[in-house]
């Protein structure tokens, strides 16, 4: 059952490399999605489990993977039926097992957020998640999972948080990173309010179908640009949430980009401190240098790495993020981001930055136990 | 320390300054509630005339939303990146410790017992009985 890697090297287990230690492994970007809209119409109220059907919709699954696009699915994750990451018999034989996870964040980027109706949002939102604790999270307990809210109606959003944030199976909220409005938005703050009074986190993942283009200039033409344009939209979304003091009002509440990239980072936080030394008087909450809020607040899913081909190169990003705490260990199963698992972690990490961005980060800012 | 009238008090009404010049330095001189304070008008960041920037209120907050101003006039913004200093010690805001421009020690003094300096010699005679503003560099 485990999947083989045909990168230029040979064939490689996807599985984890020998070599790393022995820490809990905590895998913080992990891809499930229903097998068809079909699954989540037991979980959706008669009135919108009819609307749906009536109204002969196919499918809410994101278009940013595209079915046929090698970045997709590796090669061997697609079941039988229904999409790479519809399984869980396939997630525990290829990803868990092989892997030795100790705890993987799940993730379900359905098309909740572009619905434009917001109470069928809600409605979609509230069956995703109890869709994803049936049939998931309460069937294997090496998953944590992520609320789905219809950020449509952030008041009706934060009622589902406090209805399914209380299970220990839920350890953040999704907001996409392509939002209505900047995240920062005090638009959004029930939502944050709610996430915070349940211990979770906020994390912003790569998607996002509301309607505003990813990149801040206008609708790329092609893939390559919409898939290198994410990390455009994480950076405006970054700058907005810091400025408009997200981190000062919920201090409790980490913020987690979810394959955001990192090498952008550290020259973010070079252009924020500099001109926050000039122009903090209009966002005096931000009372210290922007950058060492992001470090403290913002968390990253490590996949995809935009690494150079000089691995000296990526280790100068590292340590211009000036700390590590926080890049945290992901695969993004079943997409496709590394041809040798050893590349899912940046090379020659000292020991104890390894057990960090292995399982240390991610226990910290989930408040996992053991 | 070498001290150096610059000013006579009523030159320099509250709010106000004034640029003089003391032994080939450019410095600012400012009136803040009756108290005067001088500085070097050189920003520490890049060299702008510092002390021709704007005086202001210090902002802080609380909270996001939540706006505290006070010290009014007391806050000198650069002209040229808007970094703030505290007229009273020369301090940035942002960095304290590390970016601050130097700050001279002033003092409202009689017009007598000084080495006379540039203005002296035009008005000691006829201002005898006016105070002058000294610093000491």
């Amino acid at each position: 059952m485990v999947v083989e890697l045909a990168g230029a090297g040979g064939a490689r287990e996807y599985a984890r490399p020998a070599d790393w230690p022995g820490v809990a492994l905590v895998d913080t970007d992990v891809h499930i999605t229903p097998r068809s809209i079909d699954a989540l119409a037991a979980h959706l109220p008669a009135r919108w489990r009819d609307y749906v059907r009536e109204s002969g919709v196919r499918s809410l699954e994101s278009d940013l993977y595209p079915p046929r696009s090698p970045l997709s699915a590796i090669p061997g994750t697609r079941p039988d039926t229904g999409p790479p990451g519809s399984d869980l018999d396939l997630l525990r034989a290829q990803l868990l097992d092989p892997w030795r996870t100790r705890v993987a964040l799940t993730h379900c980027v359905y098309g909740v957020d572009g619905i434009h109706n917001p109470d069928w949002a809600t409605a979609m939102a509230r069956a995703v998640n109890d869709w994803q604790r049936a049939e998931w999270l309460a069937a294997e307990p090496r998953l944590r999972g992520s609320v789905v809210v219809a950020a449509q109606d952030p008041a009706r959003a934060a009622e589902e948080i406090d209805r399914v944030g209380p299970l220990p199976e839920f350890v953040q909220v999704l907001m996409p990173v392509r939002a209505r409005v900047p995240l920062g938005s005090r638009t959004y703050w029930p939502i944050y309010e709610a996430a915070q009074r349940h211990g979770l986190a906020l994390a912003v993942y790569a998607g996002g179908s509301a309607g505003n283009p990813v990149t801040p200039v206008g609708a790329p033409s092609y893939y390559l640009e919409e898939y290198v344009g994410l990390t455009h939209a994480f950076q405006a979304q970054v700058v907005s949430l810091v400025c408009e003091g997200v981190p000062v009002r919920f201090p409790g509440l980490p913020i987690v980009l979810v394959e955001s990239g990192f090498t952008w980072l550290p020259a973010l936080m070079w252009r924020l401190d500099k001109n926050w030394k000039g122009l903090r008087r209009e966002v005096p909450w931000v009372d210290r240098l922007p950058s060492e809020v992001i470090r403290e607040s913002v968390r990253l899913t490590a996949q995809p790495i935009d690494a150079p081909d000089d691995p000296a190169l990526l280790r100068a990003v590292l340590d211009r993020l000036g700390s590590d705490r926080m890049l945290m260990f992901a695969t993004d199963y079943p997409h496709h981001q590394f041809d040798d698992p050893a590349q899912a972690a940046p090379a020659g990490l000292p020991a104890e930055s390894m057990a960090r961005f292995l399982g240390g980060n991610a226990s910290d800012t989930y408040r996992l136990e053991g | 320390m070498a001290a150096h009238v610059v000013a006579t008090t009523d030159e320099i009404a509250p709010g106000e300054r004034k640029i003089v010049e003391v032994d080939g330095r450019s410095i600012g001189v400012f009136n803040v509630a009756g108290r005067y304070y001088a500085l070097r008008n050189t920003c520490p960041h890049a060299g702008a005339r510092l002390c021709e920037g704007t005086l202001s209120g210090l902002v802080t907050s609380r909270a996001p939303g939540e706006y505290s101003y006070e010290r009014d006039g007391e806050i000198l913004r650069c002209p040229w990146h808007g970094w703030e200093f505290d007229v009273t010690t020369g301090r940035s805001w942002f960095d304290p410790a590390g970016t601050r421009v130097r700050a001279y020690e002033t003092s409202v003094e009689a017009g007598t017992g000084h080495v006379p300096g540039p203005y002296v010699a035009e008005r000691y005679d006829v201002e005898v009985r006016r105070r002058y503003v000294v610093v000491h560099v």
